[in-house]
This record gives structure tokens, sequence and C-alpha cells, in this order.
């Protein structure tokens, strides 16, 4: 694994995997729309408006995966130090709060025809609107600070204190809801998703998962780049000094 | 372990000194949650139900307002560096600075909570589940809040991004306060409310301490 954590190694295999990437996604997501838009029957209750979850269930996933990797890559920077895990972190999160932010609008639009409000304080929306705080507040931390070295440890930190939380809030937001406003929510589940509609689901979760590598592996080669030229640039100023 | 004794003593005579600061915060409290009644009008009614949310949402203000200055002097006057040298574990150090600023704020806060409880016309059931819910509810601000201190306190600018890092994690703190106290106030079982919140604080002491710690050793790098 060491051997992998090369930013030298990287910038070479990544080369290699991001046009396939990028092929993948624009097929999963081309293939997953259409099955989702033209083929999946429209819901016997919800019409037509059901299709907005072929976006909205991958985001909200992709929102809470996102942010277990960056947590994962925030501990391997700090007990091993792995300068790639550091900038892999700090590249997710503009992307997991992207997401989750999606997950937002399209919960909100979803929540117009199907509750007649565009938003309520359901539980999950809730525990979205968290998370997406959590995603802001490490992205301001990580800025914050002069040396971007030290503003990728101080988030990392942030993250796990994040992760640890997640879960907490998200027991503590449902216990929450249960009590103040019991069963005013049309919840979706009753039986298992037919397969016409888990198809397209699946692929477009798919889709996201691959358009996410994708993205990671671009943000990730840019802040090499940018890194090594910062590099470059501060050893030009003190040979002219 | 008398090193910890030492530290926390010398915290409060700090505070004692420099006079006013848990002053400021329990007059803060006790303005902000003044102001409710002329934002929502002043019946009865209204306010009672409000109350519980009201007195836990400023109490969690007043203690993140007070955040910034829980290293923030060490770390200038360079006595942060000198801790991490010392013989005690830095997560004692944090314990320990912690227990102070809980004593200073939280506190008071706790003290000062009663009064306002009856300015918003709360029922007397509620009385006691506010006062407990406080004591247990309002150390696990400070620990967490130490988190988002020690991780800014290198920052020139730390005060506004402790908020934006600290609100979020309080939010638990809130639901099991709140719900605890409404639970009283409607005749309802507030044990499993105080049970939680309890959890909260035993597992917030060690870990918060420990998080803090690393987030220090890595400001004073």
């Amino acid at each position: 694994m060491h051997r992998f954590a090369s930013p030298t190694f990287f910038m070479r295999y990544s080369a290699a995997i991001l046009p396939w990437a990028v092929r993948l996604t624009a097929a999963l997501i081309a293939i997953g729309l259409y099955l989702a838009l033209f083929v999946a029957p429209p819901d016997y209750q919800q019409g037509e408006s059901v299709r907005i979850m072929f976006v909205h269930v991958p985001s909200a996933w992709m929102a809470l995966f996102v942010y277990t990797g960056m947590a994962v890559a925030s501990a391997m920077a700090l007990i091993w130090k792995h300068p790639l895990s550091d900038i892999a972190a700090r590249a997710s999160a503009p992307i997991g709060a992207c997401f989750t932010f999606m997950a937002l609008v399209t919960g909100s639009l979803w929540g117009k025809p199907m509750w007649g409000t565009w938003w309520v304080w359901d539980a999950r929306l809730t525990s979205m609107l968290v998370l997406l705080f959590l995603y802001l507040g490490y992205m301001a931390l990580a800025d914050a600070f002069d040396d971007p070295a030290r503003g990728a440890k101080a988030a990392a930190i942030l993250a796990l204190v994040g992760f640890v939380n997640v879960p907490i809030i998200k027991f503590s937001v449902d216990w929450w809801n249960t009590l103040h406003q019991p069963a005013s929510v049309v919840k979706l589940g009753g039986p298992a998703i037919h397969l016409s509609m888990l198809a397209p689901l699946l692929i477009m979760v798919a889709g996201f998962t691959s358009f996410y590598v994708a993205v990671l592996i671009m943000r990730m080669r840019t802040e090499i780049v940018v890194a090594k030229l910062r590099s470059l640039q501060m050893a030009r100023v003190e040979r002219r000094s | 372990m008398s090193a910890f004794w030492c530290l926390v003593r010398r915290d409060l005579r700090l505070a004692y000194r420099r006079g006013g600061d848990s002053v400021n915060v329990v007059i803060f409290f006790l303005l902000t949650v003044t102001l409710f009644p002329f934002g929502v009008g002043p019946e009865t009614a209204i306010l009672m139900r409000i109350a519980p949310g009201v007195i836990w949402v400023v109490a969690l203000l007043a203690a993140m307002l007070s955040l910034d200055r829980l290293f923030r002097g060490d770390f200038d006057d360079g006595s942060l560096d000198l801790m991490i040298l010392g013989p005690l574990p830095l997560e004692m150090t944090v314990l320990a600075k912690c227990l102070a600023h809980w004593l200073t704020t939280g506190l008071p806060l706790v003290i000062a909570s009663p009064l306002l409880a009856v300015l918003l016309a709360m029922d007397g059931e509620g009385f006691t589940t506010l006062i407990g819910t406080m004591l247990l509810g309002t150390p696990v601000l400070s620990l967490i809040g130490a988190i988002g201190a020690a991780l800014t306190v290198s920052l020139r600018s730390g005060g506004v991004l402790i908020s934006l890092l600290v609100l979020p994690l309080y939010i638990p703190v809130l639901i099991f306060g709140v719900g605890a106290v409404d639970a009283a106030v409607y005749g309802l079982a507030a044990r499993p409310h105080i049970l939680v919140l309890g959890a909260m604080l035993i597992v917030a002491l060690p870990l918060c301490p420990w998080a803090s710690a690393a987030a220090l050793r890595l400001s004073v790098e």
C-alpha cells in the first residue's frame, strides 16, 4: 500500500485510469437516466414525480459515502502521514458537499408535490442539512491555515470527530423527530422496490460513484501539480536571493 | 494528580482576577432570553411552550462565546508550550482546562437558569429537570467546544470559525436537553433523555480531551 501512496506513482496510474473513469461515468449515467426517465414505470401513488428518486437517492448515498471516505483518508493521513491521503481527503470535501447539497435540493423539489411544502423538518432532511454544515466546517477549517499542510492536519482531526458524531446526530435527530411530529410525513419504503425501479437506481448509484472517482482523480492531480508548482516557485525565489 | 488540580486552581484564579468574564456570560444569557418575549409576544402560553428550547439554545450560545479564550491566553503568552512539555499528559491538561471553563461559564449558567425559567413562566415540573439536564449537558458543551477551540487557537480569526465547527456537534445535546424538559412539562418520562445525556457526558469525557490534545499539538508545532 505504501508503494501506491507515492505521488509520482499516483500521477502515473491515475493518468491511465482517468479517461476510463470518465467514459464509464458517461455511459453509466446515460443508461441510468434512460432507464429512469423512459423505461421505469411511474409510481402508482406518486406518478411521474417518483423519477426524482433516481437522482435524489444516489446523491444522498454518495454524500455519506464521500464523508466516510474522507474520514478514512484523514485517519490514514494522521496515522501513516501519507501525503496522498491528505490530498484525497481535502479533494473529497467539496465533491461531498455538492452531493449533499444536491440531495437537499432534489429532496426539496420532491417534497413540494408530495408533502405540499418545500421543506419539512423530517429526520432525514435535517440530518442531511447537518451533514452539509459538517462539510462546510471542514472546508472552512482546511482553508483557514496559511500553511496547507497544517490546515490539512487540523481538518483531518475535525473529519474524524465529525465521523464519530454523524451516527449520534442521526440517532438524536430521529429521536427528536418522532417526538415532535409523529407520522406526519409520508414515508417511502413499504414493500420491497420492484426490479424495474431498482435496476436504474443501482446503475445511477454506480454512475455517481464513478463520477466521484473521476472528479476526485482530477482534483488530486491538480492539487499535486499546484503543490509542485509552489515548491518550484519557492526554490526559484530562494536561488535569486 | 496534584498538577491537575494546580492547573484548575490557576485557571479559576485567573478567571476570578480578570473578573467579569463569567458575569458577562451570565448577563448575555439573561439578556438574550429577555429578548424573546419582545420577539414572540408576552403571552404566557407561548412563552411556556418555548421556554425549554429558548433557555437551552441561549445557554449553548453563551457557552460557545467563551470558548475562544479557553486556550487563547495560554497560547499567546507561551504557557501552552510549557504545558505540552510538562510532565502532566496533555489530555489531562485539556481536561483540567475544560473543568475550569465549566466552573466559570457552565455552572453560572446552571445557577441562572431557574431565574429564566420563572421569567418564561415555566412549570414547576420542568424546573428540576431543567437544572438536572443543564448539569449533565453543559460539561459536554465545554468538552466538545474544547476541540473547536484547540483546532482554531493558532488562527487569527478563530472566533467565528469555532461556531461553524462546534454548533453542528452541539445538536444532540440540545435535542436531549430540551427533550427531557419537554417530557417533564407534559408529564412524560424524562428519564430516557437524561440517561442519554449522561451517556454523552461519559463518552465525551475521555474522547474529547484526546482529540483536543491532538489538535493542540498540531497548533503549537
